[in-house]
C-alpha cells in the first residue's frame, strides 16, 4: 500500500486485508499436486504455494520480474510452474476452470484435488450455478472457497441474496460447511477435511468463509457504505492478531517472526523497486502458444501437511 | 482414401484423435448416446466410453469453462457447442479465460471448439448464425473454416493438436451436400489459403460454405477465367495468398455468409485497401448477409443470405468495371 502511494503502483491496488486466514487457512491443506485457482484477495496463497514477494511486488508495479511480467496487473497473476492459474476479472469464471481440472483428475484417476476462491458477489452469476451443478453431478475433486467478505463491492449481502448461499451446496447434492473466516486454524480444518472427501471419491465441498473486507473494494474505495460500528466489531477479530495470540501461548517468539517478515518484504521491496520496467519489444508475442506445456506443482515450501501428502502420506 | 461427406470426415478426424491420444476427450449437449443433433459422434460411446464422450448439462459456459480446467492439466478437450448460436453462452469463458491465458500466463490452453454454423435450411435467427468474427476480434483464438471434405479433417486434426483454442466452424448446410475423397490416414491442413480454382480476371474470396457457392457461380462467367480463393483459415488470415490472388486477377469479390458488418470479408477488404491498391483494377466487392438476423421463412431466408445469382451478378458487374 505505501508503494501505491509512492506512485510505485499502476492502475488500482486490491489486497485481502481482514481476509488473510481464508487463503492461509485452505492453501496450506493442499498438496504439491493439487491445483488452483486464486482470487485476487489470496495473496497468501500465491506465499504458500511458493511464490517470493520479490515477484509479487514486482507484479503490482508492472515490472519485468513479475509473475505476468507486467502482461496484467496487480492480484491477477498465477505462476503455472506453482500449479496455479490466475483469475480473470469476470467472477467467478474460475469456478468453471477448477471444476475441469477436477474432472480431467477423475476422468484419469488421479488423487488430487482442485481448489478455487470466488466472493459472495460471485453467487449471483450464472457461473456460480453452472459450476456447482457440473461439480455436483459428476461428484468432482474439487473444493468451493466463498469467501463472503460482506460486500460485493458496495452492494451488502441483502441485496444478493434472499437465503445464504451455503444452503445451496445441498440443492446440488453435496457438502456445505460455514467457517469461521477469521480463523485460520477453522480454515484449514474445513479445507483439509474438504479435500479428503475429494480425493476419496466424495464429491465437492463449498465452504463459506465467513469473513470481512477491511478495505475498499480498491485503493479509490473510501467504503463510506460501511457502519462504523461493523468494521469496528471486525477489527477486533482479526484473524492475524487472533494467530498471534495462539503462537504467543505457544510460547512462539512472534516479535522475531514479525521483524524477520518485515526485514524480508523490505528486501523483496527494495529488489522489486531496483527491477527494470518491461520493454515493448516484445509486447506483440506471446498472444499463441507454440507448445503445451501444463501446470506444475506447487512447492508448498510451508505445509508439512502438503509435504506429507506429496510423500505418499494421508495427514 | 475414401470418399466421405462433410460430416463424416468431422466424425472420422475426431475418432482418428481419440483413438490416437488419450488425453483427448469430446465433451457437449446430447453427443453421447444420441450422438448428438446432427450425429457426428454417432456410436462413439459404444468405442470409448462415457468418460471421453461426456454428455454435459445444458450449460455452454460450462462446457467452454471445464474444458479449459482440464486443458491446464493436459487434456485436449473438443467441445461441442449445439449450434454455433449457442456460443453466446460461453463467450466470457472462450474470449476471457482462454483467449487471453496465453498472453498473460504463458499458459496454453489446448481446446478445440466445434461451432456447427450457418444458415439455409429455416433453422431461424437462432440456429442459423455464423459467429467467427466476433472471436476474430477476440485476440488469442484462433479460427478455421472449412470448405470440403478433405478440409474438414485435415483442419480438426489440426486444430485438435494446436497448443491454442481453436473455433472450427463447420457448416451445417456442407454436412451431407458436400463429398469428397479424403484420405484414411491422419494428416494436418495448414491454416492458410487455398487456391479452389485458379484463374486471372477476377477472384471470388470465400470460406465455409460460400466457397461452394462462388464455384457455381463462376464455373461459367461469360467466358471469364474466375479465381476461388479458399480462406480455410480466418485466424491466422493468410495475407500473402490473399494479396497473392488480388495481384494476379486485380479484380476481388468478397463474399460471407455473415452478416455484412465486420465480418470476415470486412477485414479483408481492409488489407486489401492497405497492401494491395496498387494492384486494383477496381472497386472491392462484398457480398454478404445485411445486418438483419436470419429469418425463418424459406423466401425470407434465402432473400438475406448470398447465393449463386447475387455472387454471380457482383462478378459481373466488376468485370464489366
Amino acid at each position: 500500500m505505501s508503494l501505491y502511494r509512492q506512485g510505485k503502483v499502476p492502475g488500482s491496488f486490491y489486497d485481502g486485508y481482514g481476509q488473510e486466514a481464508v487463503s492461509a487457512g485452505a492453501a496450506f491443506a493442499m498438496a504439491p499436486e493439487d491445483r488452483l485457482c486464486i482470487l485476487h484477495r489470496d495473496l497468501a496463497a500465491h506465499i504458500i504455494r511458493g511464490v517470493t514477494p520479490a515477484r509479487i511486488l514486482s507484479q503490482y508495479m508492472g515490472r519485468a520480474a513479475g509473475i505476468t511480467r507486467g502482461r496484467d496487473g496487480n492480484v491477477h497473476f498465477g505462476d503455472r510452474r506453482l500449479g496455479c492459474v490466475g483469475m480473470v476479472s469476470m467472477l467467478p469464471d474460475m469456478m468453471l476452470v477448477a471444476t475441469g481440472m477436477a474432472m480431467a483428475f477423475k476422468l484419469r484417476g488421479e488423487r488430487r484435488c482442485a481448489l478455487t476462491w470466488f466472493g459472495d458477489g460471485s453467487t449471483s452469476r450464472g457461473d456460480f450455478h453452472e459450476a456447482m451443478n457440473w461439480a455436483g453431478v459428476q461428484k468432482l475433486p474439487v473444493v468451493f472457497v466463498l469467501e463472503n467478505n460482506q460486500y460485493a463491492y458496495s452492494t451488502p449481502l441483502d441485496k444478493q441474496f434472499a437465503v445464504d448461499p451455503i444452503e445451496r451446496a445441498a440443492a446440488y447434492g453435496f457438502t456445505g460447511v460455514t467457517v469461521d473466516g477469521n480463523d485460520p486454524e477453522a480454515m484449514f480444518e474445513a479445507t483439509l477435511a474438504a479435500r479428503r472427501r475429494a480425493v476419496e471419491g466424495d464429491g465437492p465441498t463449498l465452504i463459506e468463509a465467513v469473513t470481512m473486507r477491511m478495505h475498499g473494494h480498491a485503493a479509490h474505495d473510501d467504503m463510506k457504505y460501511v457502519p462504523k460500528e461493523q468494521v469496528e466489531e471486525w477489527r477486533r477479530r482479526d484473524p492475524v492478531e487472533r494467530q498471534e495470540r495462539r503462537l504467543r501461548e505457544l510460547d512462539v517468539d512472534v516479535d522475531a517472526l514479525r521483524a524477520e517478515v518485515a526485514a524480508e518484504i523490505e528486501a523483496a521491496a527494495t529488489e522489486a523497486l531496483a527491477g527494470p520496467m518491461p520493454t515493448a519489444d516484445d509486447v506483440l508475442d506471446g498472444v499463441f502458444a507454440t507448445e503445451a506445456e501444463p501446470l506444475g506443482d506447487g512447492q508448498a515450501p510451508w505445509s508439512g501437511y502438503a509435504k506429507a501428502a506429496a510423500a505418499g502420506g494421508d495427514a | 482414401m475414401a470418399t466421405l461427406t462433410y460430416l463424416q470426415a468431422i466424425s472420422a478426424a475426431l475418432r482418428d484423435e481419440l483413438r490416437a491420444d488419450e488425453r483427448v476427450l469430446v465433451m457437449g449437449e446430447d453427443i453421447g448416446v444420441f450422438g448428438g443433433a446432427f450425429k457426428v459422434t454417432d456410436g462413439f460411446v459404444a468405442e470409448f466410453g462415457n468418460d471421453r464422450v461426456m454428455d454435459t448439462p445444458l450449460a455452454e459456459s460450462a462446457i467452454i469453462g471445464c474444458a479449459i480446467g482440464a486443458a491446464v492439466v493436459g487434456m485436449r478437450p473438443v467441445c461441442e457447442m449445439q449450434f454455433a448460436d449457442f456460443i453466446s453462452c460461453g463467450f466470457d469463458q472462450l474470449v476471457n479465460v482462454a483467449g487471453k491465458m496465453h498472453y498473460r500466463q504463458d499458459l496454453a490452453v489446448p481446446i478445440t471448439v466445434r461451432l456447427p454454423s450457418g444458415g439455409g435450411f429455416s433453422g431461424g435467427p437462432f440456429h442459423s448464425q455464423n459467429p467467427e468474427a466476433l472471436f476474430m476480434h477476440s485476440p488469442g483464438i484462433k479460427v478455421v473454416a472449412p470448405s470440403t471434405a478433405e478440409d474438414a479433417k485435415g483442419l480438426l486434426h489440426a486444430a485438435i493438436r494446436d497448443p491454442n483454442p481453436v473455433c472450427f466452424m463447420e457448416h451445417k448446410h456442407l454436412y451431407r451436400r458436400i463429398k469428397g475423397e479424403v484420405p484414411d490416414e491422419i494428416y494436418e491442413t495448414p491454416f492458410t489459403a487455398r487456391v479452389a480454382r485458379p484463374g486471372s480476371d477476377l477472384v471470388v474470396i470465400a470460406y465455409g460454405a460460400m466457397v461452394e457457392v462462388a464455384l457455381q457461380a463462376t464455373a461459367d462467367l461469360d467466358g471469364a477465367s474466375v479465381e476461388v480463393l479458399d480462406l480455410r483459415s480466418l485466424v491466422p488470415l493468410d495475407e500473402a495468398a490473399i494479396l497473392d490472388s488480388v495481384a494476379r486477377c486485380s479484380k476481388v469479390v468478397i463474399v460471407d455468409e455473415a452478416n455484412m458488418t465486420c465480418a470476415a470479408g470486412a477485414q479483408v477488404a481492409a488489407l486489401i485497401a492497405e497492401k494491395g491498391f496498387e494492384d486494383l483494377d477496381g472497386p472491392v466487392v462484398r457480398v454478404a448477409t445485411p445486418d438483419v438476423p436470419i429469418p425463418f421463412s424459406p423466401p425470407l431466408e434465402q432473400a438475406v443470405l448470398p447465393g449463386v445469382d447475387r455472387v454471380k451478378e457482383a462478378c459481373r458487374d466488376l468485370l464489366a468495371y
